[in-house]
């Protein structure tokens, strides 16, 4: 697959993003700038998983799961059966949906209707997604679980010998979280060297610059010295990405830490710089600039 | 009556031996939680969680999703005060078959309030999905890890450990109230180890011809209500819950629930810790100090009643044989 396949994939995913935060008057975009690359990549080349089992238009929430509940639709579905030899993919930070919903459409995994039904009453695509989302497989709106759960199930799935990777995408504020070094001790500890895991490091959280928030240091050597196997890339560069993740470390899991702009591909967003967690708009001139600003950008090409 | 030493420790070896599902969980209390023998026996269905709360939650929610029955042993209250946001996302809400084996509930510890789960009932009650159930005797511990296992979802379960009076002769019944004594003037409802400290003073009463209908309390949600309802319309007086916990939340609080909505208009007392904390000292001391043994419930049946029964301590049955062997103690915590 030509790196142009990836690159028009992730341009698209901006695409979907931008489109849909526009009619919405606001949105997670800067979270689709700094990721649309490594998960056009990761959708369209590097995970092995199965054919979408999910209806193209998601189900309507149909309850929350319960013994008495057997009717409860997982996100996972979107991202197909679950064989020994299939990867897994988690997505740790859950108000990345709207990106993941863009990129499941980018890949043809869900109609591009699904996203009329983001975040509207009594719909499955939620805005932040649980587990009955398109494409998730766990719930993690409170940041910090996934990565534990992934290393439950790359645990269970050495168990039963099957051969597939558990890949985690998670976020760098995400290492804030006391329980994210929890979770490195135990896949070291275990060796669960079946995981991969990708971090957008976009230097943003929800106050601001991680830097202005909470330092998060020397990440790399710190991960190291966890007994992680660490790559840092530039997270835009789709060889660096696919070269990384052929990385099958010996022991622990494999940590990619992609290098990102949160305003990659839309370059307006940086006059917005710090507050970029979520754009919002005081008035229709400022929607305006920003809207012809970015579409020119995204479709110029 | 007998005392067993470490039911627990035998009953969860003839439960987990033969399956290849169950995964036996700790998080560096492994012999504290009676388990040791089972991960030298079976180290392959064993996981060392250290003390990793949180990450371990998510983790065994992540294993019931892949088919595995991972069944937690720690101490009760590190098992839902600190990874409760866990419990919530990564078990109850997804409705993951993972089973929490809470050990020293209540105050049957003396490691202070840190140690001491006095609220983990009414906590974990108010998360949908969650069971709870509470053994009272070594019959019990024995016997609630075949329930535990038969429930769709997450269960949380109050062990007892050590030295285990052995009070029932007929195994743990899911959702089933067990009657120990009819009676027409109150209603007993008692649940853990304040079933065998009421049985220190139950049958006196009875020689007293005060008519106690005392019923043991070992599933706490769902809550057997109809049978409960039927009990109470069978007595006269009112209502006495023995809880070793708060009283806010726990076996008082449903008891209370189910009255006030079903328009009974009887009295209730309940005894437990009057919401305050205790603090690190003997079980005997602190059923004492906290007005929550024998004596208590002799005083909140005098004041149901209205009358003196004179009875006093020196009365009081002794329920538990001495210990013809010494035992391989546990450390303390």
């Amino acid at each position: 697959m030509s790196i142009d396949i990836i690159l028009n994939t992730a341009l698209e995913i901006r695409r979907i993003v931008f489109e849909h935060t526009i009619k919405n008057k606001g949105g997670y975009l800067s979270q689709a700038c700094s990721s649309a690359d490594f998960l056009a990549a990761l959708y369209a080349k590097l995970l092995n998983l199965g054919k979408s089992t999910a209806p193209e238009i998601p189900s309507l929430f149909s309850g929350n799961p319960s013994a008495k509940n057997l009717h409860y639709k997982r996100g996972a579905l979107y991202h197909g059966e679950k064989e020994s030899e299939h990867d897994r993919f988690f997505i740790s930070p859950a108000h990345y949906a709207l990106v993941i919903y863009a990129a499941l459409i980018a890949v043809g995994r869900m109609h591009k209707k699904a996203l009329d039904m983001f975040n509207q009453d009594g719909s499955s695509v939620e805005m932040i997604g649980a587990e009955h989302s398109p494409g998730m497989e766990v719930t993690n709106g409170s940041l910090g679980q996934t990565l534990s759960m992934a290393a439950g199930t790359a645990f269970a799935r050495k168990k039963k010998n099957e051969t597939g990777r558990v890949w985690v995408f998670v976020s760098d504020g995400e290492f804030q979280e006391g329980q994210t070094w929890e979770a490195f001790l135990t896949m070291s500890h275990y060796n669960l060297n079946n995981m991969a895991i990708i971090a957008d490091m976009n230097g943003q959280q929800c106050d601001g610059t991680i830097d202005s928030v909470m330092k998060l240091g020397d990440i790399e050597a710190k991960l190291k010295s966890f007994g992680a196997y660490t790559i840092s890339i530039d997270g835009h560069n789709i060889t660096e990405i696919c070269e990384a993740s052929k990385i099958k470390p010996v022991n622990g899991p494999l940590v990619i830490l992609a290098n990102t702009n949160p305003w990659q591909g839309m370059s307006y967003l940086k006059k917005r710089s710090p507050r970029l967690h979520y754009v919002r708009f005081k008035s229709n001139e400022e929607l305006n600039e920003l809207e012809t600003a970015i579409r020119e950008e995204l479709y110029s090409s | 009556m007998k005392v067993v030493v470490k039911p627990y420790a035998k009953a969860f070896i003839n439960f987990a031996a033969h399956r290849d599902d169950i995964l036996c969980v700790t998080a560096d209390l492994t012999s504290s939680c009676e388990v040791d023998g089972f991960r030298d026996l079976y180290p392959n269905k064993f996981i060392s969680m250290g003390m990793t709360e949180q990450n371990m939650m998510s983790f065994c929610g992540a294993l019931a999703l892949e088919g595995f029955y991972p069944f937690i042993h720690t101490f009760a209250v590190f098992l839902y005060r600190r990874p409760l946001d866990q419990i919530i996302a990564s078990v109850a809400f997804p409705n993951r078959k993972v089973r929490l084996m809470g050990f020293l509930p209540g105050i049957t510890t003396p490691g202070g309030i840190t140690h001491q789960a006095i609220e983990d009932i009414a906590v974990l009650r108010s998360l949908p999905n969650m069971t709870i159930l509470e053994t009272g005797d070594a019959t019990e511990v024995e016997t609630v890890l075949n329930i535990a296992d038969s429930i769709e979802g997450p269960v949380y379960v109050r062990i007892l450990r050590g030295e285990v009076i052995r009070l029932f002769d007929t195994p743990f019944e899911f959702n089933k109230l067990r009657l120990l004594q009819k009676g027409s003037d109150i209603l007993l409802l008692t649940s853990g180890i304040m079933t065998e400290e009421a049985l220190k003073v139950t049958s006196l009463l009875k020689t007293k011809n005060i008519s106690i209908c005392h019923l043991h309390v070992s599933t706490l949600k769902p809550f057997a209500q109809t049978e409960f309802l039927d009990y109470l319309s069978s007595v006269k007086k009112g209502v006495i819950t023995m809880e070793n916990h708060t009283i806010v939340g726990g076996l008082g609080s449903i008891a209370a629930e189910i009255m006030a909505e079903n328009g009974i208009n009887k009295k209730l007392i309940r005894l437990g810790l009057k919401d305050t904390f205790a603090h690190g000292a003997s079980l005997k001391y602190l059923m004492k100090e906290y007005k929550m043994d024998a004596a208590a419930l002799i005083e909140a049946v005098e004041s149901l009643l209205n009358i003196k029964t004179f009875i006093t301590e020196n009365d009081f049955i002794d329920t538990r044989d001495e210990l013809k062997q010494v035992i391989d103690k546990t450390e303390d915590l």
